[in-house]
């Protein structure tokens, strides 16, 4: 037995490569995942119902997005009405495949229980609102990615670029509409093309 | 038997070698008045962290891509890095004809990150590193000396920087080298820049930062010399890279 017990210890050593094997090969993620993708990015997220998720779980769907927080009085109010209305005007035989995401720029404060909140408000509570948050840090990388720029310059406020973002099925950003009160219908287009394409 | 545990013994002494290379000063907590990124002049507090004495050198990215090889210039995906990431490289792992301790520059904000990370350690943020960057040899806060400003100004007219090793400019009050004179530097969060006007405004007027507002006001050389570091922050995209902007790494204190 004991004999036994060193001839799987020796194994062990015998086997030094393995243990001090670097990373050799890109890591695999799906076949498809474009090198553009924002569904590179690992980052983890809960939603407003508290539950976890990868980015990447919305692959397949067609995602706007845009970057938010729940205390915010000024931006973000109009912000949200035009993702209301470009919801209600798109049309699409695939519209169950458009999501529409809210990020959290805040997520010390906006809490799952607080982005729930926030969308029964907002008459946002259905299976086509994705409220989102995770920590600061990914949330920065996100929003890097959106360029999103952004700034906490309160306690309670924070300065924020109004971006509505469209992702493709893949999750290659294919479309921003920038700024407040413009005209919604090249997004609406560029949104119906890409859902046609599913 | 006893050469695999002396082969053992050798791996442990280099890598602990090669992390004893990666300097790193204490930056002491303190506060500092921003010149540009808010509305009022008020002090800004910064926590104590640790800032690396010197930018990550082209030697130093040359190690990380070799246990990191989805980072090299032929893998690197398109959403972390744009055409231009590591132009000067000879080829993916070779940094040819640059010099071993210049510094690492066109490498993206996601490589930078990816760097740090690696290390266990992060980017500085632009408060971390506008503090740490404010003194010369003597003074903590030398921002209003004339050399100081001299000492920017006349690096901004100066070519190829880049091509300097880390450690050829000067030391700063904190022990740091090369905050000026060498290369920019990416922050954690460059992409928080909001020069125009109203900061609860659109961001969508990039051409007031170059053509009027601040920096036609700015006789000052204080100002100017701060301006240019926030204005080329906030003209970058977290993919994009530039020859004369490179990075290095600061932790948070236990």
């Amino acid at each position: 037995m004991a004999l036994f017990a060193f001839g799987l210890l020796a194994q062990a050593c015998q086997n030094p490569e393995t243990s001090t094997q670097v990373e050799l090969k890109q890591p695999t993620l799906t076949d498809s995942l474009s090198d553009l993708s924002v569904y590179n990015l690992p980052s983890q997220w809960t939603n407003q119902n508290g539950e976890e998720m990868e980015l990447k779980d919305l692959k397949g769907n067609v995602v706007v997005a845009v970057m938010i927080y729940t205390s915010c009085k000024a931006a973000c109010p109009r912000l949200v009405d035009d993702m209301r209305h470009i919801e209600k005007t798109v049309k699409s035989k695939n519209k169950d495949k458009i999501k529409f995401l809210l990020v959290s720029i805040d997520p010390k404060v906006d809490t799952p229980e607080r982005l729930k909140q926030f969308a029964i408000e907002n008459e946002m509570d259905g299976e086509q609102w994705i409220f989102l948050r995770s920590n600061e840090e990914d949330t920065r990388e996100f929003a890097a990615t959106l360029a999103v720029n952004y700034k906490q310059i309160s306690p309670i406020d924070f300065s924020h670029s109004n971006i509505i973002s469209l992702f493709n099925a893949q999750g290659e950003l294919v479309y921003q509409q920038e700024g407040l009160g413009v005209d919604y219908a090249p997004t609406i287009g560029a949104i119906e093309k890409e859902a046609s394409k599913i | 038997m006893m050469w695999k545990i002396f082969r053992y013994l050798l791996l442990g002494l280099l890598s602990f070698h090669a992390a004893q290379a990666q300097d790193m000063v204490l930056i002491k907590k303190g506060s500092y008045v921003p010149l540009y990124g808010t509305a009022d002049k008020r002090p800004v507090a910064v926590k104590a962290f640790y800032l690396d004495v010197f930018p990550v050198t082209n030697q130093d990215y040359l190690e990380f891509l070799e246990t990191n090889k989805s980072y090299s210039k032929s893998q690197i995906k398109k959403l972390f890095a744009d055409k231009s990431y590591l132009a000067y490289w000879k080829s993916d792992f070779d940094y040819a004809p640059a010099k071993a301790k210049a510094p690492v520059t066109n490498v993206s904000w996601y490589a930078a990150k990816k760097f740090c990370e690696s290390k266990g350690m992060r980017l500085p943020t632009m408060d971390e590193w506008e503090y740490a960057a404010m003194s010369d040899a003597k003074t903590m806060d030398a921002r209003t000396k004339k050399s100081y400003n001299q000492y920017i100004l006349s690096w901004y007219e100066t070519a190829k920087t880049y091509n300097n090793e880390v450690g050829s400019t000067f030391k700063n009050y904190w022990g740091v080298y090369d905050m000026h004179g060498l290369v920019w530097e990416w922050t954690s969060d460059f992409n928080s820049i909001f020069l125009t006007g109203e900061s609860r405004k659109d961001k969508g007027e990039d051409g007031n930062l170059f053509c009027g507002g601040a920096s036609v006001n700015a006789s000052d050389l204080m100002n100017y010399a701060a301006f240019m570091r926030y204005a080329f922050r906030g003209s970058m995209k977290a993919s994009y890279s530039s020859r004369n902007l490179g990075f290095r790494c600061a932790r948070d204190v236990k």
